[in-house]
């Protein structure tokens, strides 16, 4: 008898159950374990790309593959561009931010003002992104395809360097991965839309808080942290 | 509906009103600064001589995880949140640490292959 109470009785610690013992509500810790999943997959990515590197003898160099901005100069003017696009993300990062800490106070215009900064921030980069590839294509890199050896020569740090299977393999990476990242900016900017329409239809006022910002946000930022590896690794190493 | 679900503790943003706008501006100087210093180390001192590229591999990556530190632990909060999710987040990474290990010895090991033939 005296038992059988006892297992009747709601249990209270942080890991018996009856309530969440890192005090995140359910749809948050999903997101953190997607992004999860989704980090490993970028780091195999990402991993693949160094073990390609490291098998080289040598390999393009970024800052002569990279070095134009598109409309005022085509040379000598290596990252800049690129230096460009890090900060739109960056500062989209910031303007999400500013959007959860808006809704934290429920402040729904504010949320609505710094949602539609952050969504413009994400076309700005995907537009970007968009005339970086059109350039890259145009000197001849696309997933199998590169320069003849003799335009090569322009994009190795040294002539005798030019390595056909280098810039292939180079090409190839290059457009998988900042192509499988803008995928996750433009699936961002869509999540991120919707994310505002609800907000501006009332959704998240009648709900009485905007945890939905927090949880795409979560999602941004993780885009713009994935870029911070992808620009360390493609553009500055 | 709505009162009740706030009134639990599943919210935990509701201990701590999360980050002031003041600390937000000060992360987004921080990260804006780290990208200045990698992009001073690129454009002049590597170009310059003052540094080695190799050298300048091992401070973009410091730089790198930095950056990562900053944006992960502010603006994904994960400074605030339980410890126990902060391990489970970040102690998962000790497989792609192994796999990047793994990896690289594998790729430095056919640079030497290659270079023998």
């Amino acid at each position: 008898m005296n038992a059988v109470s006892q297992l009747d009785q709601v249990k209270t610690g942080p890991w018996n159950g009856g309530r969440s013992p890192w005090s995140v509500e359910y749809g948050k810790i999903m997101m953190w374990f997607f992004l999860l999943s989704d980090a490993f997959t970028f780091s195999s990515l990402l991993i693949y790309y160094g073990a390609q590197r490291f098998s080289k003898l040598t390999w393009p160099a970024p800052d002569k593959v990279f070095q134009s901005i598109p409309g005022i100069a085509e040379h000598g003017a290596p990252l800049v561009f690129v230096g460009i696009m890090t900060f739109i993300l960056i500062m989209s990062s910031v303007t999400m931010v500013l959007a959860v800490e808006a809704g934290h106070r429920r402040a729904k215009k504010e949320v609505i003002g710094w949602m539609i900064a952050t969504i413009v921030g994400g076309f700005m980069f995907l537009g970007c992104q968009a005339i970086e590839w059109t350039h890259l294509h145009h000197d001849g890199f696309w997933w199998g395809h590169i320069p003849s050896a003799e335009e090569l020569k322009n994009f190795f740090l040294k002539p005798e360097d030019v390595s056909l299977v280098a810039a292939q393999q180079f090409a190839n990476l290059f457009f998988t991965i900042t192509g499988f990242h803008g995928f996750h900016v433009f699936s961002g900017v869509v999540i991120n839309i919707i994310i505002l329409i609800m907000t501006i239809n009332g959704t998240f006022e009648r709900r009485g808080h905007y945890l939905m910002v927090e949880k795409v946000g979560l999602y941004w930022h993780f885009v713009d942290l994935v870029w911070v590896f992808v620009f360390t690794f493609f553009y500055l190493v | 509906m709505s009162e009740h679900t706030h009134t639990t503790d599943e919210h935990g943003h509701d201990d701590h009103a999360g980050l002031s706008k003041g600390k937000i501006w000060k992360v987004f100087g921080i990260l804006l600064l780290i990208t200045v210093i990698e992009f001073i180390i690129a454009l002049v001192l590597i170009p310059k001589g003052y540094m080695t590229q190799h050298i300048g591999n091992y401070v973009y990556i410091v730089l790198t995880l930095l950056k990562a530190f900053y944006i992960v632990a502010y603006f994904m909060h994960l400074k605030y949140e339980k410890l126990g999710l902060q391990l489970a987040l970040t102690v998962s990474f000790i497989f792609i640490i192994y796999f990047i290990v793994l990896m690289l010895i594998e790729g430095g090991f056919l640079n030497i292959h290659m270079m023998n033939h």
